[in-house]
């Protein structure tokens, strides 16, 4: 009996503090809680990204130049400017268009007939479905190389199926033409981004339930008709959000670019991001680079919030 | 176990009180049924019991301790959950022994616990499957042995019959109630089914909008509703309500007098004033079909409801729908004219404004919750 | 009509045309690969004189063998195995308390950094290499694996926190409230039961970085100098400088970089899927 009371007394002892502990920190950690599984992103973010971001942002202003001890002195808008009489830089804005929408559109087109495809059961799915997401894992610069050593008649079968299908006279590298070059970097973009889509839309297919398309056949829809009534309305907010994303990561992309044609030749590949590239890495001048990018930066948050206020004006729309 | 004290309990999300001011004390060992319609608030308030929520004002004690600021794990309770919340990657042992373990509970103590249970829920020959591989039902037993298994000071139900089908929830609903009488544990169990509430309750708690509507066992709720809102969830089929006026005749026969002109006697009603606006309630069993001829009010037939047990006759009186019950097999025509007439001893009168009832004079008075 | 549509004649045509594109896509991704390999085989008299055709008339080993033996190339390997195999974990191991916390608390100041990190997405990343030098170098991170890790946590923990949301989005939240009642607290919860519960999820956040870590060069290139710091992307440029363009053994060295890449892709592709849609029923 006597052993049994000291028992529970001690047990009730050891269970005070625990109490008292659990009074300091519920309130607190019930609004400290979030902002402490987010900190760590948080602090990364701010100290890798957002910090240079502003000290870029202050470069833009300044006069950096890498070889010349002399510089560091604020300009002002100088680079600006310069940056509105650039030929180079305006010729640069219409390539980027060109480039981002050139690989958007088929990167897309391809993207969600090929998540299409993936979305039916068939034999040897499983398969099919790993092998053709595999150019996203290949390193962009590596599938660069590769591809401009594809276009290369010398050592790439290309040009010759070229000619053969009779879309050149004789096998050359449009690489080294003017008129085609950006043609190289759109195909190994388009190759290296179909993946991308693919993954997501065929999520966002998978997610459709099968009961809508099963009322939709009792109803007397034809499969076009389905796929226009059902599949393409419920993949819309996918399709938004994806295409907003890959419109800025691929107009800042400039990785293909840089390994392919260098922005060559005669500047007839140069986008906004690989000349920033060139001006900071090949001329030194962080200040004219900065500027650039700022202004890239501008571009591209007022598309995104162009998109999002069409795309909320068309949801309201519909409700 | 332990008893359950709730005090001027709120609960508001910014500046939108979805409970005012709960109070309610549960016993111990009480198997207590919160009952209302969705979004009344029962819910919240069982996950403010549970912690799961914090209270914004008032207090919740458990077994004597104020628990307002304590850990869901420190509060010893536990929950059966709507969707059961099995963890899909353990077993059915691991599942019902995870809370055991995590309090260092001794091996031998664990087994010697689960193969309890599991004898009493008839989950032994399936120890050792994944909640994937178990039917609705299965499932079912593992969340109330999970639970079980701790022997915690009380249980708390979220609707855990509400995702099983009819014969399965009667069957579970009994199975409960004689685990109940069997571990004696304080229970609060959260439905909107009032036939749950009826039938398991020792004492029913109704709630609307966030408040207590009544409290009280299962028979007196039924008979006795404290007002309109708690009369008409309560019951099924749905009492009657007929709008009409209160009236005194000269022989002091009081009634109520319909908007078509017809009068219904009632038992003279606390606090009603003669030509008050009140709302008559009569449950479809106190209405009698009155064989032709032998006064009555008249009724349009609309409809013949055949239950088996019984028959369900829907009429039109005045206007407004009346479900009349009956264990006679009627045979009227639709359209045709029957005559009815209402028990004066178990009809309610309410007061059409306020909704309360105006119980009897000759009731005695209760002390009212809410 | 509806009968025709259920004919064999045009389940044929239908099958048909199906598996004809599906084997055009699966050529278009493969060929370059297969391009590639047929590079890294090719012995270097014949590497131009035979460039067009399907496969040399003679095959050698002798580029992967220099690339193992003689090179650093086994070095940079290593370098790009500790840093996409840390930036991995990190950053699956942040973007999954963060994603939690996003997928399960209503907070203030939330959608202000998720606008954040949507904004992350837009910088054109050349112009931070200088201000991440100069706030780097004073810490002694430059020229340094741990320096890169840290960099590449920070650009790929914004995107792969959405991804991880999504998969938390797709359990219920009334798992870790079991959790909590059966003992305990939030963070056990989540350690114990839901982390357990979106390994797919986990998988594919890791694979999915770690292939993003293993390709990046313009900050490999540009934060690091020394040899001994180098990762294999930059390795594989020394090739094109230092040997004088030496393509077999460069798409040798590709060859192998490519192996870890897709192996970890090939695994998680399909929980990549399998997740997303898991969070797009709630979504």
């Amino acid at each position: 009996m006597d052993g049994g009371k000291s028992v529970t007394t001690a047990m009730q002892a050891g269970k005070l503090p625990v109490e008292r502990r659990g009074v300091i920190s519920r309130r607190l950690s019930g609004i400290l809680e979030p902002y402490l599984y987010v900190s760590p992103a948080l602090i990364l973010i701010i100290a890798v990204m957002l910090m240079p971001l502003v000290l870029g942002l202050s470069y833009a202003f300044r006069d950096i130049r890498i070889l010349n001890p002399f510089s560091g002195g604020f300009v002002g808008t100088a680079h600006f400017q310069t940056l509105i009489t650039d030929d180079a830089f305006l010729g640069a804005l219409v390539n980027t268009a060109w480039w981002t929408f050139g690989s958007l559109l088929f990167q897309f087109t391809l993207g969600l007939i090929l998540a299409l495809l993936l979305n039916r059961d068939f034999l040897g799915r499983r398969l099919v479905q790993a092998l053709v997401f595999l150019p996203w894992a290949v390193p962009t610069f590596l599938s660069g190389l590769n591809w401009a050593w594809m276009f290369n008649p010398v050592v790439g079968p290309l040009p010759h199926w070229f000619t053969a299908l009779g879309l050149m006279e004789t096998p050359f590298n449009i690489l080294s033409d003017p008129d085609l070059a950006m043609w190289g970097p759109i195909v190994a973009n388009i190759w290296f981004g179909i993946p991308f889509f693919a993954i997501t839309l065929l999520a966002a297919l998978q997610s459709i339930p099968k009961e809508l398309y099963e009322a939709a056949a009792i109803d007397g829809a034809t499969t076009r008709q389905q796929f226009i009534s059902i599949t393409l309305p419920f993949l819309a907010p996918t399709i938004a959000i994806t295409l907003m994303l890959r419109t800025i990561w691929i107009a800042n992309f400039a990785d293909l670019i840089v390994v392919m044609t260098n922005g060559g030749p005669a500047d007839s590949t140069q986008i906004v991001a690989s000349y920033i590239f060139t001006q900071a890495f090949r001329r030194l001048d962080f200040g004219y680079a900065s500027a650039i990018a700022a202004v890239l930066l501008v571009l591209l948050l007022a598309y995104a919030l162009g998109v999002i206020a069409l795309r909320r004006a068309m949801t309201h729309a519909d409700s | 176990m332990a008893s359950i004290e709730i005090s001027n309990a709120v609960k508001s999300y910014g500046a939108v009180d979805v409970l005012h001011g709960i109070d309610l004390d549960i016993q111990d060992g009480e198997f207590i049924v919160l009952v209302g319609p969705s979004g009344c608030g029962k819910s919240t308030l069982l996950r403010m019991i549970a912690g799961l929520e914090d209270i914004t004002s008032g207090a919740i004690s458990i077994g004597g301790t104020v628990v307002n600021e304590l850990q869901p794990k420190d509060r010893d309770i536990a929950m059966v959950f709507q969707s059961y919340a099995l963890y899909p990657h353990m077993s059915v042992a691991e599942n019902m022994s995870y809370a055991l373990t995590l309090r260092k509970t001794a091996k031998e103590k664990i087994a010697d616990a689960i193969t309890n249970v599991a004898e009493i829920l008839g989950l032994t020959a399936l120890l050792e499957r994944r909640p994937k591989a178990l039917s609705g039902g299965q499932r079912q037993r593992v969340a109330m042995g999970r639970a079980i298994v701790r022997k915690p000071q009380a249980f708390l139900f979220d609707e855990p019959l509400s995702n099983l089908d009819a014969r399965l929830r009667e069957q579970m609903r009994t199975e409960i109630r004689k685990l109940h009488r069997r571990l004696g544990a304080t229970s609060v169990y959260v439905t909107h089914d009032q036939i749950e509430a009826m039938t398991m309750a020792d004492r029913i708690v109704a709630m609307h909008d966030g408040i207590i509507q009544q409290v009280g066992s299962p028979v007196e709720i039924y008979d006795r509703p404290a007002n309109i809102f708690v009369a008409s969830f309560i019951g099924s089929p749905a009492m009657n309500f007929l709008k009409g006026a209160y009236e005194i005749a000269q022989n002091d026969t009081t009634g109520i007098r319909l908007t078509d002109g017809s009068f219904v006697p009632v038992l003279p009603a606390r606090g009603a004033t003669a030509n008050q606006t009140v709302t008559l309630g009569a449950r479809p069993e106190h209405i009698a079909l009155v064989p032709d001829g032998n006064g009555g009010i008249p009724a349009r037939v609309e409809l013949i409801e055949p239950m088996g047990l019984s028959t369900l006759v829907h009429v039109s009186l005045a206007g407004n729908p009346v479900k009349i019950f009956t264990l006679d097999r009627p045979d009227f025509a639709v359209d045709s004219f029957i005559h009815i007439a209402f028990d004066m001893e178990k009809v309610h009168v309410f007061d059409t404004q306020t909704e309360l009832r105006l119980p009897p004079e000759s009731e005695p008075h209760m002390a009212r919750t809410a | 009509m509806n009968v025709s549509g259920n004919s064999p004649a045009r389940k044929l045509v239908y099958w048909g045309s199906h598996y004809l594109m599906i084997g055009a896509f699966v050529v278009f991704a493969l060929f370059p690969l297969y391009w590639l390999l047929k590079v890294s085989v090719t012995p270097n008299d014949i590497l131009y004189t035979e460039g067009v055709r399907m496969w040399p008339s003679r095959t050698t080993w002798e580029n992967y063998f220099f690339v193992l033996t003689q090179s650093n190339f086994p070095h940079y390997f290593l370098n790009s195995v500790i840093v996409a195999g840390t930036t991995a974990i990190v950053t699956t191991m942040v973007a999954a308390v963060t994603g939690y916390s996003f997928s399960r608390f209503a907070f203030r100041g939330k959608m202000i950094i998720v606008a954040l990190m949507l904004i992350t997405q837009m910088f054109p990343l050349v112009m931070l290499i200088a201000p991440i030098f100069k706030i780097l170098a004073p810490l002694g991170l430059t020229d340094s694996l741990t320096g890169l890790i840290i960099v590449y946590t920070a650009f790929n923990v914004p995107f792969a926190t959405f991804l991880m949301q999504s998969f938390f989005d797709g359990i219920p939240k009334d798992l870790e409230e079991a959790a909590m009642i059966d003992g305990n607290t939030r963070f056990q919860a989540f350690r114990r039961i839901i982390l357990p519960l979106t390994l797919p999820g986990v998988a594919a956040t890791l694979g999915f970085v770690f292939t993003a870590a293993w390709s990046e060069l313009l900050f490999a290139l540009m934060l690091v100098s020394s040899e001994s710091a180098s990762t294999f992307p930059v390795g594989l440029l020394s090739f094109v400088s230092k040997f004088s363009v030496d393509f077999g053994q460069m798409m040798a060295a590709g060859v192998l970089a490519l192996i870890p890449a897709c192996a970890f892709f090939l695994l998680i592709q399909r929980y990549l899927v399998q997740g997303l849609t898991a969070g797009a029923v709630k979504g």
